[in-house]
């Protein structure tokens, strides 16, 4: 399915979901999912020793919850359905009809959800006394539906990571129990969890009085909390690890450290591994000495999974690529099947917005611009300095410039096979070759006068033969 | 002018989750329910400012303005989860006209989502901050005031992209021109004041009721005020509204394109106008009553909604005819081409072209893997990327050559980087066994040796 081109020159297609996406489970996970449970166990705490401030401090952090998740929270689960629709809107339109009533039922219990908090908001003052547990239940069940909500969205999210027995199948059950799901849904809900327990212990900062006997023992229930979590939550996490596959976890590396940085791979590994720790140790000695904690660490652990939950999510959107949905439609929108189609008869002559049909010297260059918004925009930009740049990423292979275009023709050519995250070249050679021109065209543009070394220069070996068939 | 070309794609190749006249009938219903929230949020929103303002005068007005602003709090969360059905529906049965609009628009499609999430940001701090901004009534008309102006170009974006999907002729005219020149679609301006009509006569029914309802403790929130002064009032707001109606409705079908116009459209239309007409007739009954006290609301208050509630159905249901006549022809192009593209693209799978560009190298054994993994970056006998073949054959000859090789693809150093960085400016990538294991490492390095000999 064909669409207009649409580009964010600078930020770049994918940014714009990511920004979107991790923003949404930033406050889904600890402010919903874990934050419903957290805040009935504080109602419920409150009743027990019949102490009003756990009550108040409960529904004040409701409130906050309350008016964040309705408002950036509600808005960025939209934003999510916009945004990637407008990057990669063949890859919605069939995730949709593959999930449509997984979603449909989502959203009958999203409107649970939101039913459900206003309501629990709504009778926290007027449902007092004898009618207090019935409040307190319609804390469990927001709980409940929150957690819902995330089970069913989480289903989807694995699907494209691995369609498993859908593939073949295309029947919803299978899309939905594929191999990735059970794994990821534990780890969420245990990360949602201790989230929730370390916005609580943040929380105490403005939930009581500096000194006092109830900071203490918020500060402890929270520590406990987020401590109790934890360990089901390192379980969940290697039980994860163990279903994603190997070739996904090859590209961990760039995932978070982009190609410039992999090499700090490990290095990232031990700050985030530090940062947990660190968080560990908190939730420990917050548990066991509450009053020695100093004011400063309170924010750690929040801070800390907030890292790790950033990026988790960075590595699983990266790791899916060059893939969409894995094994059927790339990112750049194109499904496995039409390739063959594609690349014997062109990908110009099948778009119905591309202005040029067949190249000819007249029209390479447009035609070049338009491969390259079918081929390299969704995820490329080429705006000077733009998120993940095509003139930056060829400047690091083939340096300053001016550029061979057939050296840029023959890395397109095979760059998928090395670069495995991008998807094959879908198109003809004569594409190919028009992509390097426009590519060659405007990089002399963004960089006029620049020096010529690298590929001119050529090595001693290659001196000879300098000017070199594009193969 | 000349005709603009029509984008003709192909669809998506799985079937609909449900059969499409079933999928209309859920859209018109699920949409009917969200506009009546998007209505009152907007209407509480509205209402709530303009009281606040006449109660600069007089405080009992200024009451009332924080009673509509808290219903607010409950709409508009009800009125963006309730969008999410029919999001999801327009999306299944419109995907290639609704996309196609939402990328012509971009960025302003998209900025409904941030702009929308401040308005509710700021709505919450206009409701809770009330009394702390009391001595400062400016800046509190203004944090509502940018809420309700945010909230106004929300719906306008929404318009101009469900107008624009139904002209396929317009999206790249649109999108060269930009988002303004959407505005000036065909129907989009009378559309929205249709919308923001409907918008007021809404929430003053609802006001009518939520005010003068049992329940409603009159005398604690809203002391001065009667229960039959406020539903006058409602009344006649929901009745003035409407029938502005009566002027907006057919402005706004004298300005939709034609070619979506049927009788059965009109019927629905009609039909809807008519049954508008009786319901205002009841609502000018209830202006002129006198009766008083709290049970005065009844099943007199009820059949107006009921009958308003069929009234929304009958538009909605036309106008999603409207949408389906116009679409047809775009939709049957799109299916043909969907079949033709089909076959095509199983011919090719079947019988894929041979590769355009034979090359001589192909034959030798390892070819494959080094193309796979390396000839991005390492040509035969020029410098591309890395250092060409000739060159790495005359460092790693013979068996030992081959072993080394392996090592050092695995983890690479990157001697020439590091010599001359601006003459040298790539870096040699490790290569993991996920992409290629060791047989087929060894394999490479094999046919490298060999292709430098030839
Ligand atoms: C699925 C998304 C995707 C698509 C589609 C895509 N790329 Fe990439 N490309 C990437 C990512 C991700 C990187 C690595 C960026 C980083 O880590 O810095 C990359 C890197 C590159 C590099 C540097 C490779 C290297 O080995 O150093 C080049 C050159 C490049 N892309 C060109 C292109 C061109 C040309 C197209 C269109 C034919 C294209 N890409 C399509 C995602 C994509
Ligand atoms: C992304 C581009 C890229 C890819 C893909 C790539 N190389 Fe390289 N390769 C380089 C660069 C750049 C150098 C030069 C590094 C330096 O010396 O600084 C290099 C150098 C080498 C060398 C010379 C080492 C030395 O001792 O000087 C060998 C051998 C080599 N590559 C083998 C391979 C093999 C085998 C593959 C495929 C499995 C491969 N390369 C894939 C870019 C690449």
């Amino acid at each position: 399915m064909e669409f207009p081109f649409f580009e964010l020159d600078f930020a770049g297609n994918r940014l714009l979901i990511a920004v979107v996406a991790i923003l949404h489970v930033m406050i889904n996970h600890p402010l919903a999912v874990g934050g419903a449970l957290f805040i009935a166990m504080m109602e419920r705490r409150g009743i027990r020793l019949g102490d009003r401030q756990w009550d108040q401090a409960a529904y004040r952090l409701l409130l906050f919850c309350f008016i964040i998740t309705t408002s950036l929270g509600a808005l960025t689960g939209v934003g999510i359905w916009l945004s990637a629709a407008l990057v990669n809107p063949g890859a919605i339109g069939s995730l949709l009809r593959v999930f449509f009533w997984a979603w449909f039922a989502e959203w009958l219990v999203f409107i649970t959800e939101v039913l459900l908090i206003i309501a629990y908001v709504e009778t926290w003052k007027r449902w007092d006394g004898p009618r207090k547990a019935a409040h307190l239940r319609l804390g469990y069940a927001l709980a409940a539906f929150s957690w819902i909500t995330m089970a069913l969205i989480t289903a989807i999210l694995g699907f494209m990571m691995e369609p498993g027995a859908w593939q073949a199948s295309h029947r919803l059950v299978d899309g939905i129990l594929n191999p990735l799901y059970l794994p990821q849904l534990a780890f969420r809900t245990c990360l949602a969890m201790a989230m929730a327990g370390a916005m609580g212990l943040v929380g105490s900062w403005w939930l009581s009085e500096r000194g006092s006997a109830f900071r203490q023992d918020l500060v402890r229930f929270s520590c406990r909390w987020m401590a109790l979590w934890s360990l089901p939550l390192a379980a969940a996490s290697a039980w994860y690890l163990a279903v994603v596959p190997p070739v996904m976890l090859e590209r961990a590396p760039t995932a978070l450290g982009t190609m410039r940085g992999e090499g700090a791979y490990p290095a990232i590994l031990t700050a985030i591994a530090v940062l947990l720790g660190a968080s560990a140790y908190v939730a420990l000695s917050g548990w066991r000495w509450p009053r020695a904690l100093p004011r400063w660490s309170y924010a750690l652990p929040f801070l800390a999974l907030l890292v790790l939950l950033a990026a988790f999510e960075r590595t699983r959107e990266f790791v899916r690529k060059p893939w969409v949905i894995a094994g059927y439609m790339y990112a750049n929108g194109i499904r496995a099947e039409d390739y063959p189609l594609y690349q014997a008869e062109g990908l110009l002559k099948h778009h119905p917005f591309a202005s040029v049909r067949a190249i000819t010297d007249a029209n390479r260059l447009q035609a070049g611009q338009e491969v390259y918004q079918i081929a390299c925009a969704t995820c490329h930009t080429t705006a000077p300095g733009g998120v993940n740049s095509v003139h930056a990423r060829f400047e690091a292979m083939l340096g300053q410039g001016p550029w061979r275009s057939a050296a840029v023709g023959q890395i397109i050519a095979s760059m998928h096979g090395s670069r495995a995250y991008m998807p094959e070249f879908p198109g003809i050679p004569a594409e190919r070759r028009a992509l390097a021109e426009w590519l060659v065209a405007q990089h002399a543009i963004h960089r006029p006068g620049a020096a010529a070394p690298a590929t001119t220069t050529p090595s001693p070996a290659a001196a000879a033969t300098a000017a070199g068939t594009e193969r | 002018m000349a005709d603009p070309i029509i984008p003709v794609a192909n669809d998506l190749p799985l079937a609909l989750p449900l059969p499409a006249p079933v999928l209309s009938i859920l859209l018109v219903l699920l949409f009917a329910l969200h506009i009546v929230f998007v209505n009152l949020m907007l209407g509480g929103t509205l209402l709530a400012l303009a009281f606040e303002l006449l109660g600069l005068r007089d405080p009992r007005h200024d009451r009332l303005a924080r009673v509509i602003a808290g219903t607010v709090t409950v709409t508009k969360s009800l009125a963006v989860v309730l969008g999410v059905g029919p999001l999801l529906l327009i999306s299944l049965l419109y995907t290639l006209p609704f996309y196609a609009a939402n990328r012509a628009t971009g960025q302003v499609w998209f900025l409904i989502v941030p702009m929308t999430a401040l308005a509710f940001l700021l709505s919450y701090w206009h409701k809770y901050a009330w009394d702390r901004l009391a001595g400062h009534k400016a800046v509190h008309l203004a944090i509502g005031g940018m809420a309700a102006l945010l909230l106004l170009l929300v719906p306008l974006v929404f318009l101009v992209n469900v107008q624009l999907m139904m002209l396929p002729g317009r999206w790249q005219a649109v999108q060269q021109s930009g988002f303004l020149s959407g505005l000036l679609l065909d129907g989009v301006l009378a559309r929205y004041l249709h919308f923001l009509l409907a918008t007021l006569a809404a929430t003053g029914l609802f006001l009518v009721w939520y005010l003068t309802r049992p329940a409603f403790d009159l005398a604690g929130e809203l002391p001065g005020e009667t229960r039959a002064g406020l539903r006058r009032r409602f009344y006649t707001l929901a009745l003035v509204a409407s029938l502005l109606q009566f002027v907006a409705g057919p402005l706004l079908l004298l300005t939709l394109p034609p070619q979506g116009l049927s009788w059965l459209m009109l019927l629905h239309i009609g039909l809807g106008a008519g049954l508008a007409a009786w319901a205002l007739w009841w609502m000018w009954g209830e202006i002129v009553r006198a009766d008083d006290g709290p049970e005065a609301l009844g099943w007199r208050f009820w059949r107006i909604v009921l009958m308003l509630g069929a009234v929304v159905l009958a538009m909605a249901t036309g106008r999603q005819l409207y949408r389906a006549t116009i679409l047809a022809p775009y939709q049957a192009q799109v299916a043909e081409r969907t079949r033709a593209h089909q076959q095509l693209s199983a011919h090719y799978r079947a019988h894929p072209a041979p590769a355009a560009e034979e090359d001589p190298l192909a034959a030798l054994p390892g070819y494959a893997a080094a193309r796979q993994s390396c000839m991005a970056c390492h040509a035969v006998d020029t410098r591309l990327v890395g250092p060409p073949m000739t060159e790495i054959a005359a460092l790693y000859p013979g068996p030992e050559g081959i072993e080394a090789m392996l090592r050092y693809v695995r983890q690479p150093t990157q001697p020439r980087k590091v010599r001359d960085r601006a003459e040298y400016p790539a870096t040699m990538p490790p290569v993991g066994p996920g992409q290629a294991d060791d047989a087929s490492v060894r394999a490479i390095a094999g046919f490298m040796q060999e292709a430098a000999r030839r």
